[in-house]
C-alpha cells in the first residue's frame, strides 16, 4: 500500500445542473478502476466534500470509460443563478476530489498514463 | 458511404470569436453549429427584449456571421445551425438575412426555430393545469409567478430538421437542446425515423460531447500540459456515419487534443446517471458508448443507446430575485489570509452600523481555499490572497450602499491591502433558476422558412 492523491489513479471534471453539481473521475487502468469501485464510495465522497452542505451524493457508474460519476445534489449555494461563490458551477470540485489521499497498492498507484495525448 | 461532418465553433456566449470562422475555413464542414445559451442566458435576454422589442437574441451571432460570409460563399454545401435567437429568434433571423444580403449572399435561406417560449402562454399553461413544478422542490411555478421573467421549453431536432426541409442554409433557434443541434443535421441527412432511437442517442452522443467547443479537444482536460498547445486549440467535429457511429476530430495542424482521455472526461460533463440521459429527442444511455483512438486526433465513437423519450420537455424559467454584488481587494503581507477575512468582517461591520444587513453575504480569501470552501485549503502563509465579498439582498439601494464599502479599507484596514482598481462592483438583478417538466403536448414547436 502506498499513501497518493487519488490524481496518481484517475483524471476526472466537473460541472453543474441547476443547484447540483456532478463530479466525474475517471480510472487510467482497469486495475485503478476496480479499486476506485470498491473504495470510492459515495459515503466516502460525501464525508470529503461535507462542508459544502451538500443533501444527498449519489454514485453512478459509467464502466465503459472507467468512470464513477458522482451527483452533489444542493451543493452550489444555489447555483449559477445565486450563489455568491467564485465557483459558482462547481468547476473546480473534480480536482478538488483528486487531491484526496488514498491508501492504494502500489501497482494501482503508480499505474501510467493510459491515454496520452497523440 | 456517405458522411456527414458537423463542427461546432461555439461552446457558449463568450467564446472565441475567432473559433468559428477557423473551424469554417479548416473543418471541410457541412455543418456549422453554434451555441451560445447557457442556463440563465435567457433570462437576461428576456430583459433586453422588455426594454426593446428588436432586442434578445445573442448579438455576437451576427458579427460572426458576417466573419463566416468567405466561407459560405467558398462552401456552397455549407450550412449554419444556432441557439442565437434566445428570446427573439425571429429578430436574431432577420438579422443574419440582412447580413448575408450585404455579404452577397441573398439567396441563402434564412430558417427560424419558435415556439419554446412559454412566456405569452403563461398564466393559460397554468390554468390548464400545467403547474411547472419545480423539479427539485415540487413547489407550482404560481408560487413566484409575478417575478417570472422567462419560460422557455428545450425543444429538440425534429423543428429544425423540418427547417432544413424547407431549404434553410442558416438556422436560427431559441432554446434548443445543445444536442439537438447535432442530432438535427444527421437525422436530416440520413432521414432518420424519429422512432429510431439508437440512432437518435448515437447522435446525441456527438452533440454533447461537441456542444462545448474545446472542452472536446482538450480544454479542461486535466492532464493538458504544454505539448497540448491549447494556444491553438482546434474546435470538434462530429463525423457521422448514416448508422450512428462517428468520429471526434479536429482540423489539421491545430492544438489541442483529441484523445479516448478527454472525451471520456466530456462524455460525463454535466451529467447525472449516465445510463439515462435525458434530451428532448431520446432517453440517451452513455454506458454503452465505446471510445477507440482510431489514428493521430481521431476517435471512433461506437454503441450509444436509446432508452426510450420523455412526453414532457425540460422548462427552463427564471424569476427576479433581488440584487447582488461581488467586489474584491487584495491583502498581501504576515497572516495575509486572516487579515483578508478579518477585512471581509470590518466591511461587513461597518455596513451594519450604517443600517445595512444582507439577506445573504460570502466572505472568501481567493489563494487560502475558496474555491471548494472547507475541503481544500492553504498549506501555509501565501504571501497575498484576494479578498472577495458578496452580498445578495432583495433591497437595491442596500447592495449599491455594500459597492461602497470597498474602497474606504484601502486607508483604514490593514496594511498590505491594495488591488482598488477596477473601482466600485456593479450591481446586478438576481434571476433565480426555476427548472421544470412541461407535456409535449402543451408544446408547439414551429419551423420556417424567411422569405
Amino acid at each position: 500500500m502506498t499513501r497518493v492523491p487519488l490524481s496518481a489513479l484517475a483524471h476526472g471534471r466537473s460541472g453543474d445542473k441547476g443547484n447540483h453539481a456532478n463530479v466525474a473521475v475517471i480510472a487510467y487502468t482497469d486495475a485503478g478502476f476496480a479499486w476506485l469501485r470498491e473504495h470510492l464510495t459515495a459515503e466516502r465522497v460525501a464525508a470529503y466534500f461535507a462542508p459544502l452542505g451538500a443533501t444527498k451524493v449519489e454514485r453512478f457508474e459509467a464502466a465503459n470509460v472507467r468512470g464513477l460519476n458522482f451527483v452533489l445534489s444542493d451543493a452550489l449555494a444555489g447555483g449559477a443563478s445565486t450563489s455568491l461563490r467564485t465557483d459558482t458551477q462547481g468547476k473546480t470540485f473534480a480536482l478538488a476530489l483528486l487531491r484526496m489521499e488514498v491508501d492504494a497498492p502500489s501497482g494501482v498507484a503508480s499505474a501510467p498514463r493510459a491515454n496520452p495525448s497523440l | 458511404m456517405r458522411r456527414v461532418r458537423v463542427g461546432n465553433g461555439c461552446g457558449f456566449w463568450g467564446d472565441s470569436p475567432d473559433a468559428p470562422v477557423r473551424l469554417a475555413d479548416a473543418g471541410r464542414l457541412d455543418y456549422l453549429t453554434l451555441e451560445y445559451l447557457a442556463e440563465l442566458t435567457m433570462s437576461i435576454l428576456a430583459v433586453q427584449r422588455q426594454k426593446d422589442a428588436a432586442a434578445g437574441f445573442a448579438t455576437d451571432f451576427p458579427h460572426v456571421l458576417g466573419r463566416l460570409a468567405r466561407a459560405l460563399a467558398e462552401q456552397p454545401q455549407l450550412k449554419i445551425i444556432t441557439n442565437a435567437g434566445g428570446m427573439n429568434p425571429h429578430g436574431c433571423a432577420a438579422k443574419a438575412k440582412d447580413v448575408l444580403a450585404q455579404a452577397g449572399l441573398g439567396s441563402r435561406r434564412v430558417g427560424v426555430v419558435s415556439g419554446d417560449d412559454l412566456m405569452p402562454r403563461l398564466d393559460e399553461l397554468i390554468a390548464a393545469g400545467h403547474t411547472l413544478n419545480h423539479l427539485d422542490t415540487g413547489e407550482p411555478l404560481a408560487a413566484v409567478r409575478d417575478r417570472v421573467v422567462s419560460a422557455n421549453a428545450y425543444l429538440g431536432a425534429a423543428p429544425i430538421v423540418e427547417a432544413l426541409r424547407l431549404g434553410a442554409d442558416v438556422v436560427v433557434t431559441g432554446r434548443v437542446a445543445d444536442a439537438s443541434l447535432t442530432v438535427a443535421p444527421a437525422a436530416h441527412e440520413f432521414g432518420w425515423d424519429f422512432a429510431d432511437l439508437d440512432r437518435l442517442a448515437a447522435a446525441t452522443v456527438a452533440g454533447h460531447l461537441i456542444e462545448c467547443g474545446a472542452q472536446a479537444t482538450g480544454g479542461l482536460w486535466v492532464d493538458a500540459d504544454d505539448a497540448t498547445h491549447l494556444e491553438t486549440v482546434g474546435y470538434p467535429i462530429a463525423d457521422l456515419a448514416a448508422d450512428g457511429t462517428f468520429t471526434v476530430t479536429k482540423p489539421d495542424g491545430t492544438g489541442g487534443v483529441v484523445n479516448v482521455a478527454a472525451l471520456a472526461e466530456q462524455l460525463l460533463y454535466e451529467v447525472a446517471d449516465p445510463a439515462r440521459y435525458f434530451t428532448p429527442d431520446v432517453v440517451a444511455d452513455f454506458t454503452t458508448v465505446q471510445l477507440r483512438q482510431a489514428g493521430p486526433g481521431v476517435v471512433a465513437v461506437t454503441g450509444g443507446t436509446g432508452r426510450g423519450v420523455t412526453d414532457t420537455y425540460k422548462v427552463s424559467a427564471a424569476y427576479r430575485d433581488g440584487y447582488m454584488a461581488a467586489g474584491t481587494l487584495t491583502i498581501a503581507g504576515p497572516h495575509a489570509a486572516a487579515k483578508a477575512r478579518r477585512s471581509g468582517d470590518i466591511m461587513l461591520d461597518r455596513l451594519r452600523q450604517a443600517g445595512f444587513t444582507f439577506a445573504h453575504s460570502l466572505v472568501e480569501t481567493i489563494g487560502a481555499g475558496a474555491c471548494v470552501p472547507g475541503v481544500v485549503t492553504a498549506a501555509g502563509d501565501p504571501p497575498e490572497v484576494v479578498l472577495r465579498v458578496a452580498v445578495r439582498d432583495p433591497r437595491r439601494a442596500a447592495v449599491e450602499r455594500f459597492a461602497r464599502e470597498f474602497a474606504p479599507l484601502v486607508t483604514s484596514g490593514y496594511a498590505g491591502t491594495t488591488g482598488y482598481t477596477t473601482g466600485r462592483p456593479p450591481v446586478r438583478e438576481v434571476f433565480a433558476y426555476w427548472p421544470a417538466l412541461v407535456a409535449k403536448s402543451a408544446v408547439e414547436a414551429k419551423a420556417e422558412v424567411l422569405s
